[in-house]
């Protein structure tokens, strides 16, 4: 994909969005407000071929050698959550974007930010938590960095790791390889993540059902799902913005459409319920051990056979496809047989009583 | 500025002298304020809003409703619709 | 989820769409009088299902949007104040004040919180006894009874760090006021559900009867919405103005009881400031003398405060049905939810905002073909 391909902030938002004079919480969200800060800051800051194809993984080559390489910084408040902690979510996080890069993760850094006077004890949790994901996720951390901030300058514990992981050989997995009539299919319930953290603050105070954050890593289902149809076009994992903002920025930068069909989106009973007290699209809610994958309509069944099969593909469904008519928009079919458009939420959806 | 959603009452008790229950959504459960809706059993339906039930479902009103748009005598393959029928059955098979 | 599913469902939705479509004979213009019906009809498309004929133009159903300027820009003003914590509704804090919103207020250090519960913020009061908590109660005569309520559980338990900065407005007024305009174009109403959960809805017999113009009190659901456009139209058709509850499940004539005797301890009647409206009279609430002690805008001075409305915005028309969304020059241009001009951009329930996030306007979805196209 060329630098030049249109992007994001042009086609699924009428007018480039005005610059604000400070940072703020949108601006790390997966919305608007985080496209406009990559699109107008950091892209024409760097731009290299390897930047601009922005799919999860880069790559690169070394010295004759294609390896992918990542990297995720990981800002959770609380650090412990139904279903995970900040560790498992670092190591998954990041073999997730090399593996649906198509790329066999293999190593990763550490570099942890701590605020003075955090506990030791819950460090060695993190800590011990990071060692049993990367053993799952089969990559060896090699390499680290500790920084200390003064109390009040940090909140607690903020994790960055990078990952270096080699091609599949011949594997192409990549959004610019994404065509019309191609199937789009997710590996499962989604907005599970995002619903777990948010359930966790103060006030929503909700019990019972699995509200659970779905972290895990991916690199097996991928294998899975390549060794029975080779052909995927491209997967990607929708984490901030959900998988909206997967779809829609694929959509915005293939110049393509996407059609979702609303009544096939897997979403759990609990998560369900949350998102109707709150006025949340689930759609627009972060995972955290999903992926979303483009492939030819022919092999659409065997991939999805290949999915289901697996542990972490059981509730695997095909929610819609790419077609030819209006490109760069994502549009749905709502549970009601009506039509609307999907578009990138603004900044992070704030819990609603309207 | 109105969302309100539907859930069942669980169970009921009194905190700081007000009236709650735990109401439950999909397989959720939250704390709901009854001091605007004193009369509520367990096994009701509330209308929720802003963590306060401010309104009982009504099952007979709702069966009626239900019943008189069933009745507007249109059959799915008239509406161009597959046999194939949304949530109820869709539930079923989940 | 029960009482909620049976009210999505495909087949329901699309014999109430047909039936709507057999029934009218010329061109009828309905109004929906709330926002969370603006959010919904959107949000599954319904618009696009009914006929060409029958356009549904979207009401001052917003309590966020029609909050006065000038009251943002107070509530921003307390809450940059060190010893106050400032507590809304998620909705509230991206409504720009003259400078910025309350989000921005936070990253610049004031302690701003959501909270999903007034009663979370008499909990914060109990909690913070050095502090002062400050509720921005926004809100229809849905959310007036919780915001009543937490009011006087403060009084009870002796709070004297717990105000409610009120913004309180009420929905027959504001309808009255859109068909006493010379070019109003309304003819019948979607009535707002939740609203009328709480006070019932003699208020809307006397309105139908006054006024000539036919409501169906109308839920939140496509079904529901669906089931009132049809109401609507027929009693449109045959020249009848009453009020039909198609919400029989929430609603009844007089709504909670409860809930009422609450209110009026708590609140009087005031006139209000609607924005991009005007004033209109008996349209919202204060504290009652009795709870004056819980009053905000009593409690902190912070001086003349006033705030001037861009004059490109067409919210006012908007706002009374006169104008759509996409006949503003200004709409996804000069004017989007990062940088509203006025009223019915600023929240996500205003009808602005609603088509902006929906991406309608500028290029309209494909209405569904018989076949229904597309991922199926």
């Amino acid at each position: 994909m060329s630098s030049d391909a249109p992007g994001l902030l042009g086609a699924a938002c009428p007018v480039p969005i005005t610059e604000t004079d400070q940072v703020l919480m949108g601006h790390g969200s997966g919305g608007k407000l985080s496209a406009q800060l990559v699109e107008t800051l950091l892209l024409p800051a760097f731009r290299n071929p390897a930047l601009a194809a922005l799919d999860d993984a880069a790559q690169v080559s070394v010295g004759g050698t294609t390896v992918a390489m990542t990297t995720d910084s990981f800002v959770v408040t609380p650090l412990f959550f139904p279903g995970g902690d900040i560790g498992e979510l670092a190591v998954n996080g990041t073999v997730n974007d090399l593996a649906v890069s198509g790329a066999r993760p293999l190593f990763l850094s550490l570099a942890l930010i701590l605020e003075e006077g955090f506990a030791l004890a819950e460090l060695r949790r993190v800590i011990e938590s990071i060692q049993r994901a990367a053993a799952e996720a089969g990559v060896q951390v090699v390499t680290g960095d500790t920084k200390v901030v003064n109390r009040g300058k940090g909140d607690k514990l903020f994790i960055n790791t990078t990952g270096i992981g080699q091609p599949i050989p011949g594997v192409s997995l990549s959004s610019a390889n994404v065509r019309p009539g191609d199937q789009i299919l997710v590996s499962g319930t989604i907005g599970d993540h995002g619903v777990a953290i948010l359930s966790t603050r103060e006030g929503l105070s909700f019990s019972g059902g699995e509200l659970r954050s779905d972290t895990a890593p991916l690199a097996t289902l991928v294998e899975a799902m390549l060794a029975a149809t080779p052909g995927i076009h491209a997967m990607r994992d929708p984490t901030r913005g959900g998988v909206a903002a997967t779809v829609v920025e694929i959509a915005a930068r293939q110049r393509l459409g996407i059609e979702i069909d609303e009544a096939a989106l897997p979403i759990n009973d609990a998560v369900r319920g949350a998102c109707e007290m709150l006025g949340l699209d689930p759609l627009l809610v972060a995972n955290e051990g999903k992926l979303v994958a483009f492939v030819p309509r022919a092999e659409c069944d065997r991939a999805l056979a290949a999915m289901r099969a697996h542990p972490l593909g059981r509730h695997a469904a095909r929610i819609g496809e790419v077609v030819a008519e209006h490109p760069g928009r994502v549009v749905m079919q709502t549970l009601i047989g009506g039509r609307r458009f999907v578009d990138l939420p603004f900044a992070e959806p704030l819990p609603r009583i309207c | 500025m109105c969302l309100g959603i539907p859930g069942e009452v669980m169970s009921r008790r009194t905190q700081d002298g007000l009236g709650f229950a735990t109401v439950r959504f999909g397989s959720i459960e939250r704390e709901v304020c009854l001091e605007c809706l004193p009369d509520v059993k367990v096994g009701d339906f509330v209308l929720v809003h802003v963590g306060f039930a401010i309104s009982r479902l009504d099952e007979e009103e709702a069966r009626r409703t239900l019943a008189a748009l069933a009745e507007l005598g249109l059959d799915r393959a008239e509406l161009g619709l597959d046999p194939a029928p949304s949530v109820a059955e869709k539930e079923d098979a989940a | 989820m029960r009482h909620l599913d049976e009210y999505r469902d495909r087949a329901l939705a699309q014999a109430l769409a047909e039936q709507i479509r057999r029934t009218v004979t010329r061109p009828w213009v309905l109004m929906e009088v709330c926002g969370g019906q603006t959010h919904s009809i959107v949000r599954y498309g319904i618009d696009r299902l009914l006929p060409e004929g029958v356009a549904l133009v979207h009401g001052p159903g917003c309590p966020v949007c029609v909050t006065p300027l000038e009251l943002i820009d107070r509530a921003h003003a307390i809450a940059s104040r060190p010893e106050v914590i400032f507590t809304s509704f998620g909705d509230m804090l991206r409504v720009p004040g003259t400078r910025g919103d309350l989000l921005g207020l936070k990253a610049s250090g004031a302690d701003v919180r959501i909270v999903y519960s007034p009663l979370d913020a008499v909990k914060l009061a109990r909690a913070h006894p050095e502090r002062k908590v400050v509720f921005f109660a926004v809100g229809f005569e849905t959310t007036a009874p919780a915001n009543a309520m937490a009011v006087k559980l403060a009084k009870q338990q002796g709070l004297t760090n717990f105000s409610l900065l009120v913004s309180h407005v009420l929905v027959p007024p504001s309808i009255a006021s859109i068909l006493q305009s010379a070019n109003n174009r309304v003819q019948g109403f979607l009535g707002p559900g939740h609203v009328c959960a709480v006070v019932g809805f003699r208020e809307y017999e006397a309105l139908a009867a006054r006024y000539q113009v036919p409501i169906a009190i109308t839920g939140f659901e496509p079904v529901d919405l669906l089931h009132g456009v049809l109401a609507v139209v027929k009693m449109l058709e045959a020249g009848r103005a009453e009020v039909e509850n198609v919400y029989a499940r929430v609603v009844s004539r007089d709504g909670n009881r409860s809930a009422r005797a609450l209110l009026s301890e708590v609140f009087d009647v005031v006139d209000r400031q609607w924005r991009g409206v005007g004033h209109i009279p008996k349209s919202g609430y204060r504290l009652s003398y009795e709870y004056r002690a819980f009053d905000a805008e009593r409690l902190f001075e912070v001086g003349d405060i006033a705030a001037e409305e861009s004059k490109d915005c067409i919210s006012g028309q908007i706002l009374r049905g006169l104008k759509r969304p996409v006949d503003c020059p200004m709409f996804g241009k000069g004017c989007t939810p990062q940088r509203p001009l006025g009223a019915t951009m600023v929240s996500s329930e205003g009808a602005c905002a609603a088509y902006f996030q929906y991406g309608r306007g500028l290029e309209e979805p494909p209405r569904p073909g018989r076949e229904a196209g597309g991922a199926r």
